[in-house]
């Protein structure tokens, strides 16, 4: 097949390393239309579409490109938010090369990148947000089928709210933070997906007739079983939670911190904009970010935004198993991030006032492979070191947050400490009550996250629906 | 948004308030607090529950102001609106039927202290309450806290009240008269629940306090909360507040509380200038 398609991605605008590695603003800026159509017109529109089943929404991806070809974006955004109630944050935080563009046939052939599904994607959203009338106003519907109370007003509660309230239900949302969004607003920092487009989105599915209700803490403010005999079904949608730390000697020193807590100074309470907002943070001067993941990579980007001389990371596995996206991975290094593979903190040494100064490393090697089917990182006996610096952030993962389930004892949990789950409908060992998200998985993605709103929401509207009927 | 029904100023820097919050009324219990923001640029701190008014829906909040946050809650007035109040979260404190409890409390500690007393009493211990301040008008709640205790001795560093000295001698004072204690509580400035937690410790009492590190969600979900107990590194918002205060590791804690004195001096420093002398 000779195919006269260009090899590469039509290249989008992202401000200059040196430039945006000082401010906090979005690094890449979307393409224009012309461009977007021209990276359109790279999709072969091929029968087979593996794009499609590489997406944990399904999303019909050949359709929502060629409406855009064919410049009818109003056709566009109807196909992408009939699958996706959050395009413009999926097409800016999805790990596209392992799912859509992983699978896309273009990239499958020599030489060629993918077809940049996520831009498109981002671009359709953006423009639809911009453009008074491209998108329809949402359908009115009857709200007459029940009421179902959604706890967490992250991706996936509000995919399932947003699903609900589409198909007749009254649906509100429980947050315990004072802002909707979950970790799209206190994980993931404004300059990979900018606050302001998590504020329309939300306000999209508000306008749905989903209530949202901020500085609710389910198990706290009010209890399950108020909210059990008040609703039909309940879907539990409040992320993995708790941060893990180290546990290695000083770790409470001052300049110690979870990527959490970082970043959530910095995202939900603006702590960049100190004093003009009043949560502060501290700025390292060294810092260094453990674990190599999509949260270090933020983590140790911020800490270089926040004015940091020397921003690194250390991975006790090496640069092939770092579990970041890889576009988050190039930015971190056009920005000068510091990569230190096979190395583990054993120590934080601090100063006589309690301040971090020092981080006592060692190395490593990979062993066998353990049961995530990597090869397991083994220290390296006698190797230890010392890398200087004034802050370290901890970004190692996730426990289960026990606030709510310590109330809610009927609930089945699994050996990890989430929720039991069907994978197939979120449904619990209690009836009525669904559950999805990073809750039930454990730390991962957003789509997926949002995937899992999806099916549980067809559950809940089967279910509540027989209920009725019954 | 939480409106402010009551307000009063009972001694220099220390501010007395209720406030409409029903679901957080309804469901809170002696130890715990909420998380309050003041504004939508507002910092989010801890305060503990002073009392709870189920029926009306309403939560008592006596705070001292330090930062600028609680100097710009002082600023606010009946009618007025705090923009967050959130809880009640924390653990609630372990109350029981103990025998004899010691309540000891300082600065806007007794407030916490006063719904734990009130319990204490109502669950049938006798109760002893110690309450301390630098002098007599900065020893608050007295009337409250003698209401529901069998004895209530009132320690002053100038003397101008009660015993001249602090809570610590007080609690040696009972010990030395035989007074048989099966539980103590402390609860106020972080220095004072050290002092009292160590002479608990000589005097083989167990004790709970109450510690207050820094937050942010005050749900378990960032960390800044963690203190370290017997070793162990456990978050205060969601194990605590309340620990065992024989294990708690104080230098560790006053040290972490320090993080952002500096910001926190140019945060006020530039409310005051803005707002002009209080
Ligand atoms: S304040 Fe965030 S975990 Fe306790």
């Amino acid at each position: 097949m000779a195919l006269n398609i260009p090899k590469n991605k039509t290249p989008i605008a992202e401000q200059k390393p040196e430039e945006r590695s000082h401010n906090f603003k979005e690094v890449v800026l979307g393409y224009t239309l012309e461009e977007a159509i021209t990276e359109a017109n790279r999709c072969l529109q091929c029968p087979t579409h593996p794009c499609v089943s590489g997406c944990p929404v399904n999303i019909d991806i050949p359709g929502f490109i060629l409406a855009l070809r064919n410049n009818d974006l109003s056709e566009s955004i109807k196909i992408l938010k009939s699958y996706n109630n959050l395009p413009a944050v999926c097409g800016r935080v999805c790990p596209q090369e392992s799912q859509c563009e992983g699978k896309c046939t273009v990239g499958l052939m020599k030489e060629h990148e993918p077809v940049a599904i996520g831009k498109l994607e981002r671009f359709v959203a953006d423009w639809a947000a911009s453009h008074e009338g491209v998108e329809e106003p949402p359908k009115k519907v009857e709200v007459n089928k029940g009421k179902v109370a959604v706890i967490g007003a992250g991706p996936s509660g509000l995919t399932v709210a947003a699903d609900l309230a589409k198909k007749g239900y009254k649906v509100t949302i429980f947050e315990a933070l004072h802002a909707p969004g979950g970790v799209l607003m206190y994980g993931i920092p404004e300059f990979r997906l900018p606050k302001t487009i998590v504020e329309r989105e939300v306000k999209a599915i508000e306008e749905l007739g989903v209530d949202v209700e901020t500085d609710v803490v389910v198990g706290k403010t009010i209890t399950i079983e108020e909210i059990r005999e008040e609703y039909d079904a309940i879907y539990i949608g409040t992320g993995a939670g708790t941060p893990r730390f180290m546990n290695i000697p000083g770790t409470n020193l001052n300049g110690v911190y979870s990527a959490s807590e970082f970043l959530t100074r910095i995202n939900l309470m603006h702590a960049y904009e100190f004093p003009k907002y009043d949560t502060p943070i501290r700025i390292g001067k060294r810092v260094v970010v453990v674990g190599a993941g999509n949260v270090a990579m933020d983590a140790s980007r911020s800490a270089l935004r926040l004015g940091a001389e020397k921003s690194m990371i250390v991975y006790r596995r090496s640069e092939k198993e770092m579990p970041a996206r890889i576009e988050e991975y190039h930015h971190a290094l056009e920005e000068g991030i510091e990569f230190h593979w096979l190395t583990n903190p054993v120590e934080y040494i601090g100063d006589e006032n309690g301040n971090v100064k020092a981080v006592k490393c060692i190395k490593m090697q990979l062993g066998e492979p353990d049961a995530s089917g990597r090869r397991r990182p083994v220290p390296i006996e006698g190797s230890e070191f010392v890398i200087e610096a004034d802050m370290v952030i901890e970004a190692i993962g996730q426990t289960a947050n026990k606030v709510l389930l310590s109330t809610f004892p009927e609930l089945k949990l699994n050996k990890r400490g989430y929720i039991e789950a069907d994978p197939e409908t979120g449904a619990t060992s209690v009836e009525g009550v669904y559950a999805g998200g990073d809750i039930v998985t454990g730390a991962a993605t957003v789509i997926l996250a949002m995937g899992a709103g999806k099916k549980s929401a067809k559950a809940i509207d089967e279910y509540i629906t027989s209920k009725k009927k019954a | 948004m939480f409106e402010i029904l009551k307000k009063k100023k009972i001694v220099e820097k220390e501010y007395d308030m209720w406030i409409k919050a029903p679901r957080v009324a309804s469901h809170a219990k002696p130890g715990q607090f909420v998380v309050v923001r003041t504004s939508d640029k507002g910092e989010r701190i801890p305060l503990t529950i002073a009392d709870y008014d189920r029926e009306n829906g309403n939560i008592r909040l006596i705070f001292q102001t330090v930062g600028k946050t609680t100097y710009e809650m002082a600023k606010l007035e009946v009618g007025d609106k705090l923009a967050d109040v959130v809880g009640p979260l924390g653990t609630p404190s372990e109350v029981k039927k103990h025998g004899t409890v010691l309540m000891i409390g300082g600065g806007v500690g007794i407030a916490a202290l006063f719904p734990i007393i009130r319990e204490l009493k109502n669950l049938g211990n006798k109760v002893i309450t110690i309450l301390g301040g630098r002098t007599s008008e900065l020893v608050i709640m007295k009337d409250e806290c003698a209401k529901y205790s069998d004895e209530l001795i009132i320690t002053t560093d100038d003397g101008s009240e009660g015993i001249k000295g602090v809570v610590t001698d007080a609690m040696k004072m009972l010990n030395e008269r035989g007074e048989k204690i099966d539980y103590a509580w402390a609860i106020g400035p972080t220095i004072m629940m050290k002092f009292a937690a160590l002479t608990a410790k000589d005097l083989g009492i167990p004790i709970w306090v109450s510690l207050n590190p820094i937050m942010v969600d005050g749900t378990g979900m960032c960390g800044a909360c963690r203190v370290t107990v017997n070793g162990n590194i456990r978050f205060a918002c969601v194990d605590g507040p309340e620990f065992d205060g024989h294990g708690v590791a104080w230098d560790e804690l006053m040290t972490r509380l320090k993080q952002y004195k500096d910001q926190e001096k140019i945060s006020l420093e530039k409310y005051l200038n803005e707002v002009g002398e209080m």
